[in-house]
């Protein structure tokens, strides 16, 4: 069982990322969950949310408190207490950032990918989502790349969609394919 | 077709498969997502119906009951404060035997403000005289809203569909809906006999003098008691249908030897099970799933039971200064039977609060443990209490008073 | 003077062949000269027969259907006290998703109107519902046995705002529901009297006409409440309008429209003295004097504000009679 623990602001689509993930890998026909945490719902703080996905059929509906994955919406969260708590040995994070993953201090597997200038330069607003997941799924090899983009057809329609899967294409093509294929092998055995 | 839906997306598309006539709603957390998604259904074609956006929950219980008296096929959904608001609306609707459904997206009731999930907000409507189911999974909220529907108007008795709210409503998972075909194979269209027509007028909600008021509640109370057949009957044609069954009244999985049994509602059945799977070298539990709160099983549950040596119910709410809720009626249900289970009675998840694996193993020592839990709160955290709130005898009678 | 011809019929038999709908019949336990009986006779017949009626608590719901007896002859709902509007609204779109053209009619008192039941009677009118709300206003809580609503004019004596060595009744004015219900963007907004039957029948079909909610204010006498005989309800409810303290108006979209002219303005004394719950306000003290002085100026002030002072004649009120003037789309 892979489990992920997405965070961002409130108003960064840090659900609908996690519905995005959930509903790729049920597309793919495993078994997932995706919610959020529970917390207040105030535009701008700190959030969170869970995804949880199987080969085979999980009923468990506690919130996720040792993630095998983090994927951080935003590199200033980086330094809210408590952001890593939790983050299995080994564990992998990918953060939303400019820099290079050497250069934010954080300790453990760390990569980074510029998702917001991506999506500003694809669909002309900073919304990270689409670049995290994908490099994720390159990253983790957890899921098919096509899943993701079946559940972003479910979801958007249009221009929207088309350039959300042109962001897709542009994101593969920076990340490091299988990087984390190991940990995410041990966490689905 | 098995799809990833959120569940609030899911119970919206259910409803609308029902084709109810009217819809009256008020927005509150966790509830939202139902109502705001049958509106987008309403707005987008989808689903012809007089969608009412009122101003309260009092008025949306309201605006369900004139409708259903009306004729209509009406639904509504709530949570928490807004289900105390309605409150009297829930008594008047089930005492004039008014056929109609609600969601109940399960939240905890102020004070403190919570908008998390626990289940003080059925509970406080719990002798309304409704049919209470509460929900699984989603799935099972989908099935379950279905059922509703034609379980109303079976018995003339309104039904509330309890759904954990967040875990459940804010939860996308993969749901098999069924299609409008299999949907109107089982649901024949809405027909309420005492509908207000002019050609054939009724007075409805007239006053009950004493000669006539206990006579009035007992029939509708035999009518709650009756109503398990409809359940049982609704969730076997639905499993014929569907090839998905709920559970009828109440739900029993685990080793046909077990001595422990674990008793809950709603949600975190899941939660319990994947648990005792994960924890092989604790002993198995039998897992109960009340699924009908409302009517109470008593005679389901006497059978659930037999051959355990320890009860735990696990339950999301309390009657503060008596015990739980559940735990108190499940201890009456087995009061007086032969070689009756001891009952242990906690309550957890409070307003949100998480309910990890761990959660069977602190069941598991507390169905072991020597002393007799009347009623306790699990994992409070006294330290976090000023000492005068601590009530530390109080917690340790209740948790290890024996009752000798 | 056309000639009459003499035709012997039995009263029963006049009453069995009236070509008049009843909605609502005798045989109920209202008092003797109850003024809200009458009025929802009155609405009702008017009404005519494809309508249901949701009624809020109160007492028309309480002496109209003890069980198993009823006097209703249309559909009717009694749900709770305050949700009136909100149960009309239901029952309006029950109706409207069936395609069936019943008009809802919503029943209450002045506490389920002004007090408790505002706020559906407020969503309702703001939704628009195709109901005509009929509030039946004894000014005060007659059923429960006469407390003070928003209702009550000032200065009436009731059990919850008694007169006494400190007190001379009700402090507070009477609220201006009709004002505030005008202000929903309504189509029909009315006051009647049941002293004017026929002003109140032609209220009642004009707003069976509108598609939309309209809203209606029948001053209903309490001989209990008011203290006064039960004979005399026609005569007090007249001089309620004629002294100028309730006066007769229709609202269309917030504008006047239509008034009911005063020609002989009577002193607003005359309606108190004939009232138990005034009686205080007659007492010799200066207080008393300047509070019948304070209520007098209402009158004058509600005949200077709707334009109501009239000239002739005093109109008998029947059929078709010029009793009400109307400045709006002529109907009558």
């Amino acid at each position: 069982m892979i489990e992920v623990r997405i965070h961002g602001r409130g108003g960064q689509g840090n659900v609908v990322a996690a519905y995005l993930l959930a509903t790729a890998a049920i597309n793919h026909g495993d078994h997932a969950l995706a919610f959020p945490a529970f917390g207040a719902e105030r535009r701008g703080a700190p959030v969170a949310a869970f995804v949880r996905m199987a080969k085979q059929p999980f009923r468990r509906r506690d919130q996720v408190a040792h993630p095998d994955f983090l994927i951080v919406q935003d590199e200033a969260l980086l330094h809210v207490p408590g952001i890593l708590a939790g983050l299995k040995p080994g564990g992998g994070v990918l953060v939303n950032s400019r820099r290079a993953a050497s250069e934010l201090g954080v300790e453990g597997t760390v990569q980074t990918l510029p998702a917001s200038e991506l999506a500003v330069e694809h669909l002309g607003r900073p919304m990270p989502n689409a670049p995290l997941l994908a490099a994720f799924l390159l990253l983790s090899g957890a899921l098919p790349i096509d899943a993701l983009k079946q559940a972003y057809s479910e979801r958007f329609k249009g221009a929207t969609l088309d350039a959300n899967l042109k962001l897709i294409d542009a994101t593969a093509a920076m990340v490091e394919a299988g990087a984390w294929q190991e940990t995410a092998d041990a966490a689905s055995a | 077709m098995r799809q990833a839906l959120e569940g609030s997306q899911a119970i919206a598309r259910a409803v609308a498969l029902c084709r109810p006539n009217v819809v009256s709603a008020y927005p509150i957390t966790p509830q939202t997502h139902i109502v705001e998604n049958i509106a987008k259904l309403v707005a987008d074609g989808e689903l012809k119906c007089e969608y009412v956006s009122v101003e309260s929950e009092h008025s949306a219980a309201s605006v369900a009951l004139g409708a259903a008296a009306a004729g209509a096929r009406a639904y509504t959904a709530s949570a928490s404060q807004g289900i105390l608001l309605m409150c009297e609306v829930l008594y008047d609707i089930a005492g004039l035997r008014i056929p109609m459904v609600l969601t109940c997206a399960n939240r905890a009731v102020s004070a403190p403000l919570s908008i998390w999930n626990d289940h003080q907000d059925s509970m406080a409507v719990r002798d309304a005289g409704w049919i209470q189911l509460f929900c699984a999974d989603n799935q099972e909220a989908v099935d379950t809203t279905i059922q509703a529907f034609r379980i109303t108007q079976d018995t003339d008795l309104p039904v509330m569909v309890c759904v954990d709210g967040f875990t459940l409503t804010h939860t996308l998972e993969p749901i098999d809906l069924p299609t409008q075909d299999q949907v109107d194979d089982f649901l024949p269209p809405f027909v309420f006999a005492r509908a207000l027509d002019p050609r054939k007028p009724l007075s409805i909600g007239t006053l009950a003098t004493p000669e006539w008021f206990t006579e009035a509640r007992h029939s509708h109370h035999g009518a709650v008691l009756a109503a398990s057949d409809a359940i049982v009957a609704a969730d076997r044609d639905w499993q014929q249908l569907s090839g998905r069954g709920c559970g009828g009244l109440l739900q029993v999985d685990g080793p046909e030897d077990a001595r422990i049994g674990i008793l809950c509602m709603g949600s975190v059945v899941g939660t319990l099970q994947d648990a005792r799977e994960a924890m092989p070298a604790l002993p198995s539990a039998r897992i109960i799933r009340l699924r009908s709160f409302r009517p109470f099983p008593a005679q389901a549950l006497r059978e659930a039971c037999s051959g355990l040596d320890q009860v735990v119910v696990l339950e999301r709410a309390l009657s503060p200064g008596a015990t739980g809720i559940v735990g108190a009626e499940v201890r009456a249900a087995l009061y007086g039977v032969a070689n009756a289970p001891r009952v242990q009675n906690v309550a957890a998840g409070l307003g949100g609060r998480d309910m990890p694996l761990t959660l069977y193993a602190q069941l598991i020592e507390l169905a072991q443990a020597a002393a007799t839990t009347d009623f306790a709160i699990l994992d409070v955290e006294l330290d976090k209490l000023p000492a005068e709130d601590r009530y530390p005898e109080a917690a340790v009678a209740a948790v290890s008073g024996d009752r000798s | 003077m056309s000639a009459t011809t003499e035709v012997s019929v039995s009263l029963a038999e006049l009453r069995e062949n009236q070509p008049r709908f009843q909605g609502f019949v005798g045989g109920h336990r209202a008092c003797v000269g109850c003024g809200q009986a009458l009025a929802a006779r009155l609405v009702t017949e008017s009404a005519g027969p494809d309508v249901a009626v949701a009624n809020a608590t109160g007492c028309l719901e309480v002496f109209s259907t003890a069980w198993p007896d009823s006097a209703w002859r249309v559909p009717w709902l009694h749900s709770l006290f305050e949700n009136a509007g909100a149960i009309a609204s239901g029952m309006e779109a029950a109706f409207k998703a069936r395609g069936q053209s019943t008009k809802v009619l919503a029943f209450a008192g002045d506490g389920g109107t002004f007090d408790i039941g505002f706020q559906s009677l407020s969503g309702m009118i703001e939704r628009n519902h195709n109901v005509l709300y009929v509030c039946y206003d004894n000014e005060a809580y007659m059923n429960t046995g006469v407390q003070r609503s928003s209702s009550t004019p000032h200065a009436a004596s009731t059990t919850t705002s008694p007169a006494g060595r400190e007190r001379l009744g009700k402090r507070h004015m009477k609220k201006d529901i009709l004002q505030i219900v005008a202000a929903h963007h309504m189509p029909y907004a009315a006051t009647a009297s049941v002293a004017y039957p026929s002003d109140l029948r032609k209220k009642v079909r004009r707003a069976m006409e509108i598609e939309g909610s309209t809203f209606l204010l029948v001053h209903s006498p309490c001989p209990l409440g008011w203290r006064h005989d039960g004979a005399k309800s026609i005569e007090v409810a007249r001089l309620a309008v004629t002294t100028g303290l309730v006066p007769i108006i229709e609202l269309e979209r917030g504008a006047l429209t239509g008034s009911m002219p005063i020609r002989e303005q009577r002193p607003v004394v005359d309606y108190l003295r004939a009232q138990g719950r005034f009686q205080h306000l007659f007492a010799d003290s200066a207080e008393a004097r300047e509070e019948l002085e304070h209520i007098q100026a209402l009158a004058d002030y509600n005949i200077e504000r709707y334009s109501l002072r009239g000239t002739g004649a005093d109109a008998r009120d029947t059929e078709g009679a010029d009793t009400v003037s109307r400045g709006g789309v002529r109907w009558a």
